[in-house]
């Protein structure tokens, strides 16, 4: 009998005798069930999506279990390039927005105020042109565009290619720039330690909430362009509440790269992590 | 909407499972997708066969089983079923919560044919 809805699957088909369910057999019901249950409680059985026709109706086929990480060979470009980084003592940073929240101007002002103390490099990721390696160039630290052409994300394999051509003996910290996008970027890995969400005044307090895929996964959030906060009418309050609710502890800054406000607080931490 | 990189990712692992075991086609291709993956399981069963197209995965299914986001709770010790990226314990409302289900990307298996049908 299955042991999660004690339907008869001891006289099941192929798919039944292969561990699984067939799809005909549960069909029938829903499969949810209340919790809370035990660790250990498999989850496979949850919401299937109705499958497409076999096209090999008829024809004899056999299962093979895979059990493989979809984005396995992406993770371990990611493992390789976080070795890299501690074996020379670097930390590198994912910055991630939508596009206009002022990634780049952030990291001109923070190469400029980290100028000459403490070591950057930067990797930024575009889906055309070289304008933001043209910004960030002459000051002080290596910089890498690379152009996507049609991807909506950076990967863990175009940072390991940039890599050697950014980092020198004394780079302490990497800034990586994904490409402007509040959604895919949060679902690979580049080997970095930090993920850092930004956030413009601008683009209203529920952000957080209204794609939350980015703010999850990052432990930073700058909230950017302080100095708009008025004429956007920004609710402060609100805004850092949408942050906790999909990334409980995240650490908050609240910065103006254009007047400075915040930016010490922001450039400490930066320091502190380089050690 | 990287759906088609995905895509195109699960069938090179699908096609090398498929070479190894010398499978003649590949009938369909099972995957795990959970709600926090960041891929949208209707838009990787569009991009799929797209990428399949002239390989022994042309014509494979892609049954794509969603997992809902669960986490475990630290302070009640209870397993629930938050809505989709807030982590909040649904028995108790605490936000030390520990995810044990939603993130996951996988293939489960592979149906094959050793000749073809």
């Amino acid at each position: 009998m299955c042991e999660h809805c004690g339907c008869d699957s001891a006289t099941g088909g192929a798919a039944d005798r292969a561990g699984g369910h067939s799809e005909t057999r549960h069909s029938a019901h829903d499969h949810d069930h209340p919790h809370p249950h035990p660790p250990g409680h498999p989850h496979e059985h949850a919401d299937r999506v109705a499958a497409a026709p076999d096209p090999a109706a008829g024809a004899e086929t056999r299962r093979v279990a895979v059990e493989a990480d979809i984005l396995a060979a992406n993770a371990a470009a990611a493992v390789d390039i976080r070795r890299q980084l501690a074996e020379r003592g670097v930390t590198a940073f994912n910055l991630m927005s939508s596009p206009g929240s002022g990634k780049t101007r952030l990291l001109e002002a923070t190469l400029d105020r980290l100028r000459g103390r403490v070591g950057c490099a930067v990797i930024t990721g575009d889906v055309r042109t070289d304008h933001d390696a043209r910004r960030l160039a002459g000051r002080g630290a290596p910089v890498r565009q690379i152009e996507t052409m049609n991807a909506c994300h950076l990967s863990a394999v175009q940072i390991a290619e940039a890599l050697p051509h950014v980092l020198a003996p004394d780079t302490r910290l990497l800034f990586i720039e994904n490409v402007g996008n509040l959604v895919c970027p949060a679902t690979f890995d580049l080997g970095e330690h930090v993920k850092v969400a930004l956030l413009s005044v601008v683009e209203g307090e529920d952000k957080p909430v209204k794609y939350p895929a980015m703010f999850t996964v990052a432990g930073v959030v700058v909230l950017t362009k302080i100095d708009l906060a008025g004429a956007a009418e920004w609710d402060r309050a609100a805004a850092l509440r949408a942050v906790q609710t999909v990334r409980p502890g995240a650490v908050v800054f609240e910065v103006s790269a254009k007047t400075g406000e915040g930016m010490d607080a922001w450039i400490g931490y930066l320091e502190r992590v380089a050690g | 909407m990287h759906e088609l990189s995905i895509a195109e990712t699960i069938l090179e692992q699908a096609l090398r499972v498929a070479a190894q075991e010398r499978a003649a086609a590949i009938a369909r291709v099972r995957v795990r997708v959970g709600d926090l993956s960041g891929v949208d399981p209707d838009a990787l069963k569009f991009a799929f066969p797209i990428a399949a197209r002239g390989t022994v995965a042309e014509g494979a299914a892609l049954e794509a089983i969603r997992v809902p986001f669960e986490v475990a709770c630290r302070r009640c010790g209870a397993w629930s079923r938050p809505e989709p990226w807030v982590p909040a314990c649904a028995a108790c409302g605490s936000q030390e919560v520990d995810t044990v289900a939603g993130r996951e990307l996988r293939i489960e298996s592979l149906d094959l044919c050793d000749r073809r049908g």
